[in-house]
């Protein structure tokens, strides 16, 4: 049954990326990209993150993708595209690369085995007791709370550095 | 007793997601008519009375109008996009009841049957998650459709849900800081062991979600993405027969789902009154509560219970969906620039100031080491009511709550125009 259910959204996921590059118009692309994060929101599932897998839909699928929808329509994108698009040898190089990273990815994954790892056990203790969310919470807000916070300051200077950006000049 | 495992589990399984969502379908067609009926009886008409006795079987004749009438696509539609929005609109809405538990667990010969279709460790994230997707369809719906009024309708709702969600969240967030779970069968059981629902100790977070909801649903005074005033129908002004029914559908699955979410979080869910309801999957027994020594007593659950609590769940939903019908038919709606200027400019910083005030209260309160109890709830709901108190005359500022009494003492003067130059200048005044 979890087999089934991982190569459907593996398929999913792959046949939305393929689908992102491949639509012909930018809200196609956007509805691609959405089903490729729902799909892998579902392998999250899969391996028991679903915290993961509920953060990746609200925050990209639910507020990023949305606010990328309204710029798309906004400003009615999507009509000349087809110049920017670089073909033969360009393709050739992207494509080979893209493969040859995969194939590293592939080996190194493959023969190691990620879900080998000795944290699965202690994960569910963990879970057990503080509940899915509490579990991530304890660890983000004691063991690792001050590089938390830094990102959170990261965030913070880059909304109002965007501000500055776009206010108009007085 | 133990849980209901292996086969009787799966056909368990089956029958309540036929049972629970065809009872959500059958509330959000009467939802319609409830609609009808209300907005009739507020306005002193009649409403629809002839199909059945008291029009019970007009939601029936709307759906086999809806089915029977022409589709009509128009010309330069999106032909893929405007076909995919309905459906892209009401998957979401009738999709996230499955977390939302509805009754007392149901003891079978088999085992216990907790009465929720899948209480996944997240919850409550599962419900954001789902409704934060369902705006792809009224976007979508509006962009696909060609029409100008269909556009801007499909832009502001874009633009409305993220402005609410944003407060949504954080007004939930007091919710499960008390809980100390995500999981709706969590939030019942501490609102049982607290001894008080969670409206009452979190009561401006209650007020706040309630606002929130009413815009993530876009009913009135909030339904700025179809005001019919302004942009004909909004998002849906292309659509007919049944794929407009769609849009309808799930716009009422929203108000159910958002019904259904108010009464879990904050009227206590399937809870009533009394401790003899209580139960909770605890260690793998099915408990009632502590001891004074800490030992888990046992919950001997019942049929009984399972429907007594049933009807109490339903009451607490129906009570939303009244008050969204009523509000409706009582307020006139917002214009466009005061729903932002309310989400951006008062409701984000009042639910983010009342999160640090209720996580302070929390903080003190477990540092003083007082029993999460009734006495706890009571500390709880003094410091929420002077925060709610204070925010509803901070908005109020003596307009509404106050009234005539308020406009007189701040000498408000009504200037009147001398009636000899009134007679010259109005028109049709002699």
């Amino acid at each position: 049954m979890a087999s089934v259910l991982f190569y459907m959204f593996a398929g999913l996921a792959i046949g939305g990326a393929i689908g992102v590059v491949m639509a012909k118009s930018p809200i196609g692309s956007l509805l691609f990209m959405v089903t490729t994060l729902g799909a892998m929101a579902g392998t999250f599932v899969l391996l028991e993150a679903h915290f993961l897998a509920a953060i990746q839909i609200i925050v990209y699928a639910g507020a990023i993708m949305v606010l990328f929808l309204f710029v798309i329509m906004l400003l009615n994108l999507g009509h000349d595209y087809q110049k920017d698009l670089k073909g033969g040898a360009f393709a050739v190089i992207s494509f080979g690369i893209t493969g040859v990273i995969a194939g590293f990815l592939a080996r190194e994954l493959g023969t190691t085995g990620i879900q080998d790892g000795p944290g699965g056990a202690s994960i569910d203790a963990l879970i057990a007791e503080h509940g899915a969310v509490g579990a991530i919470a304890t660890e983000l807000y004691t063991t690792y709370v001050v590089p938390f916070e830094i990102t959170g300051i990261l965030l913070l200077v880059a909304i109002v550095g965007a501000l500055v950006l776009a206010k108009k000049e007085v | 007793m133990e849980p209901i495992s292996g086969m009787p589990a799966v056909i368990a399984m089956a029958a309540k997601n036929l049972g629970i969502f065809t009872l959500v379908i059958l509330v959000v067609a009467y939802a319609t008519y409830a609609e009808r009926r209300v907005s009739a009886f507020i306005q002193d008409r009649r409403g629809p009375n002839r199909v059945g006795p008291f029009g019970l079987l007009q939601p029936i004749a709307d759906g086999i109008k809806n089915i029977l009438k022409e589709e009509t696509l128009p010309a330069t539609a999106s032909r893929l996009f405007f076909v995919l929005a309905p459906i892209m609109v009401l998957v979401p809405s009738l999709v996230t009841f499955a977390v939302i538990p509805i009754a007392a667990p149901l003891p079978t010969p088999w085992g216990v049957v907790d009465m929720i279709i899948a209480d996944v460790p997240i919850g409550i994230l599962y419900v954001l998650a789902f409704s934060s997707l369902a705006v792809y369809g009224v976007v979508l719906g509006g962009w696909a459709s060609n029409n100008k009024y269909a556009f801007l309708g499909g832009l502001r709702a874009s633009a409305q849900m993220v402005s609410y969600e944003v407060s949504l969240g954080l007004s939930l967030i007091a919710v499960l800081m008390l809980a100390g779970n995500v999981t709706l069968t969590e939030v019942v059981w501490q609102q049982q062991q607290l001894g008080m629902w969670y409206a009452f100790p979190l009561s401006l977070a209650f007020i706040l979600f309630v606002i929130s909801a009413f815009a993530e649903t876009n009913r009135l005074p909030f339904d700025m993405p179809e005001a019919e005033s302004e942009l004909v129908t909004g998002y849906h002004t292309e659509y007919s027969a049944m794929k407009f029914s769609a849009f309808m559908i799930s716009e009422f699955g929203h108000m159910v789902t958002a019904s259904a979410l108010m009464a879990t979080l904050f009227l206590g869910g399937w809870d009533l009154p009394g401790a003899w309801d209580n139960a909770f999957w605890y260690n793998g027994q099915l408990i009632s509560g502590f001891a004074a020594n800490g030992d888990p007593i046992l919950a001997n659950p019942a049929a009984w219970k399972t429907l007594l609590t049933f009807a109490g769940f339903a009451a607490k939903t129906g009570f939303f969906l009244l008050l969204y019908i009523w509000i409706r038919w009582t307020l006139p709606r917002f214009r466009y620039d005061q729903v932002m200027a309310l989400g951006w400019k008062v409701m984000l910083p009042t639910s983010l100031g009342y999160l640090m005030l209720v996580a302070m209260t929390i903080l003190v309160l477990d540092e003083v080491g007082l029993h999460f109890g009734f006495l706890y709830g009571l500390v709880l709901t003094l410091v929420s009511g002077a925060a709610s108190v204070a925010c509803v005359f901070f908005l109020d500022r003596g307009r509404t709550i106050a009234g005539a009494a308020a406009t007189a003492s701040q000498k408000v003067e009504i200037k009147t125009i001398p009636t000899a130059v009134a007679s010259v200048h109005a028109p049709g005044r002699h």
